[in-house]
């Protein structure tokens, strides 16, 4: 298997890997004076599931920050669909086509979950201010035909039974899957996970597993995620960038990455003897 | 029935009739303050700054026309030409339009991520100088609005309350409008904010600014639209109050009416501004009609303080607020 191969590679169980979706080149972002990521690059390939771990500090939130748009690097580019991105703010990043969800759960807690997927929507809604207020007629077409793309993200995501209840009302795991709806409901070509999978229990473990590879399999949907749970980040994902202290220290697919001896040191420590 | 009885149904409903009057103001204040967490001193002002502009439109007044006048000696006041109401309407609504952009790009945008305190200083500010603006710009003078809604005691009302009861009910046609209108108002902003994907997006901002960055909404943009809102509802008071009581600068101090207001219906509930408004206006009027003579009258000044100094205490979030749970 070729990774670095510009048209892209084929994954142990048999995915086709298309080409460079994003590229991040030499990344620095400093907080004051300190360092949350330093001269980091990789790249993420069209249909993949790449995983950035670390232990914790290790930047990787950081890291999403910067492809969201919600951090601005002081030095480095961003490559996006073969362009290089200029420093953009975060709802521009999201009307590119790049979704994603968040560590603490941001969702919109007044709502129902169907409002809340629906919001997902706006990317796409192309009707403006005046001519939703002029064409009435149109703008509830337009609506009838997003609310059918969010039911589908619904019936996907297995949350029918709670599309009416507010956000605010819903346990946990159950808040975790809205927010994936609300960014899979964007259609994006780029989905963000920050820690999917924080503070689930097992069973709530293996559904947004599931849930994440479906989407992969179902949409073609690229996704970057960051995960603590290095057992579900092994069986997940294609490639894994391994981050320390800001730094890169390992990239590779999963076996490359669990016999790197940075990589071991990095989790398990390393004695100084 | 006595009279004694429907002279305070009478009081009753020009109560409620006033308290419309006074929701029109606290709507605005919700509007903002449910959108972005300010509490925008500068709502009356704009009232009175909708008020004066739509009556130095109508007129034909030349803007600035002191200033004018005495840096270049000239005497210009009227262009000499009066516009329909509508028009002048229309006009003062993208005037209101235009005052949203400016205050989100000078003010708000340098302010992002700030403690409210600070926004709420920043509006304070605004309020003096869109007064000091609506000063220079059209004059202090008391201006007479008039944009053709009907005045003065409706005698139809007069005439069926006697011939049904023996008694006939006074009540102002202007006020009749202006609860009409509020009503239109309100179902207007709800169908909005439900049901178009701006409403949405407003809704949620209001709910967490970051998701909604993430799900491609632009702040700025809602900056503008909510204050675009707000500028319009306040269009709409000034009209109100100003063929009421004529356009003058007093018109920026119902402002403080609309506190009490909100603090009976909650800072972010549009029922409750409306509600809080009638049950304010009524208790107010009623109040005066029965506890007044015994303790002197003037009660209209205080009563509507002290009610929500009473709520207060015993529901600081409003009747229609949200509870403020923090967790810990």
């Amino acid at each position: 298997m070729n990774m670095q191969n510009p048209e892209g590679y084929t994954t142990a169980d048999g995915r086709q890997i298309g080409g460079v979706l994003m590229e991040m080149k030499n990344i620095t972002l400093r907080f004051g004076g300190v360092n949350a990521i330093t001269g980091i690059t990789f790249d993420i390939r069209e249909g993949e599931i790449r995983a950035i771990i670390g232990p914790n500090g290790a930047g990787k939130s950081s890291m999403l920050n910067v492809i969201s748009g919600f951090y601005v690097p002081q030095e480095g580019e961003v490559w996006f669909r073969g362009a290089k991105r200029p420093p953009m703010k975060p709802y521009q990043v999201a009307n590119q086509g790049i979704a994603r969800t968040f560590q603490n759960i941001a969702l919109f807690e007044g709502m129902s979950v169907l409002d809340n997927i629906m919001t997902g929507r706006l990317t796409q809604m192309k009707t403006g201010l005046l001519a939703q207020a002029i064409w009435w007629g149109r703008a509830q077409a337009e609506e009838i035909a997003h609310r059918e793309k969010v039911e589908k993200v619904i019936d996907f995501l297995e949350i029918q039974h709670i599309r009416k209840t507010p956000v605010g009302r819903l346990p946990y795991g159950l808040k975790k899957r809205v927010e994936l709806a609300r960014a899979l409901a964007a259609e994006p070509k780029l989905l963000l996970l920050d820690e999917p999978m924080a503070g689930m229990n097992v069973e709530e473990k293996e559904d947004m597993s599931r849930f994440i590879l479906d989407v992969n399999d179902e949409f073609g949907t690229t996704i970057a995620l960051i995960e603590h749970d290095m057992g579900v980040v092994m069986d997940l994902s294609d490639r894994v960038v391994v981050m320390d202290y800001g730094k890169k220290i390992g990239d590779g697919t999963p076996d490359e990455v669990r016999n790197n001896q940075a990589v071991i040191d990095a989790y398990l420590g390393v004695s100084h003897d | 029935m006595s009279d004694t009885f429907f002279y305070a149904a009478e009081v009753m409903l020009n109560g409620l009739m006033a308290g419309v009057m006074y929701s029109l103001v606290a709507l605005g204040f919700v509007l903002i303050f449910k959108a972005s967490g300010i509490f925008n001193y500068a709502q009356g002002v704009l009232a009175l700054f909708a008020a004066l502009t739509l009556v130095g439109l109508q007129e034909g007044q030349v803007p600035f026309s002191h200033v004018i006048n005495a840096v270049f000696g000239t005497n210009l006041h009227h262009f000499g030409w009066t516009l329909p109401s509508v028009v002048a309407i229309a006009l003062t609504a993208l005037v209101m339009v235009g005052m949203a952009i400016v205050i989100e790009r000078y003010v708000l945008k340098h302010l992002v991520n700030q403690e409210p305190i600070i926004l709420f200083m920043a509006t304070i500010g605004l309020a003096y100088f869109l007064e000091g603006l609506g000063d220079v710009m059209w004059g202090s003078d008391i201006k007479k609005l008039d944009v053709g809604l009907p005045q003065g005691i409706s005698e139809t009302i007069e005439t069926v309350t006697y011939n049904l009861f023996g008694y006939g009910f006074f009540i102002d046609k202007l006020d009749i409008v202006a609860a009409l209108v509020a009503t239109a108002l309100v179902i207007t902003l709800t169908l909005f904010s439900q049901y178009t994907k701006y409403g949405r997006a407003l809704r949620a901002v209001a709910d967490d600014h970051q998701a909604a960055l993430s799900v491609g909404i632009s702040l700025r943009f809602i900056w503008v639209l909510v204050w675009s809102i707000a500028g319009f509802v306040a269009l709409v008071a000034g009209i109100m109050w100003g063929s009421k009581s004529g356009v003058q600068f007093s018109l920026s101090l119902i402002a403080l009416k609309a506190l009490p207001v909100l603090m009976l219906g909650g800072f972010t509930s549009i029922p409750g501004a409306i509600v809080g408004g009638l049950i304010i206006g009524m208790g107010e009027k009623l109040f005066e009609f029965a506890i007044g003579p015994m303790i002197g009258g003037a009660t209209e000044n205080w009563f509507a303080y002290v009610l929500a100094l009473i709520f207060l205490v015993f529901r600081p979030q409003g009747l229609f607020g949200e509870k403020i749970i923090e967790r810990v």
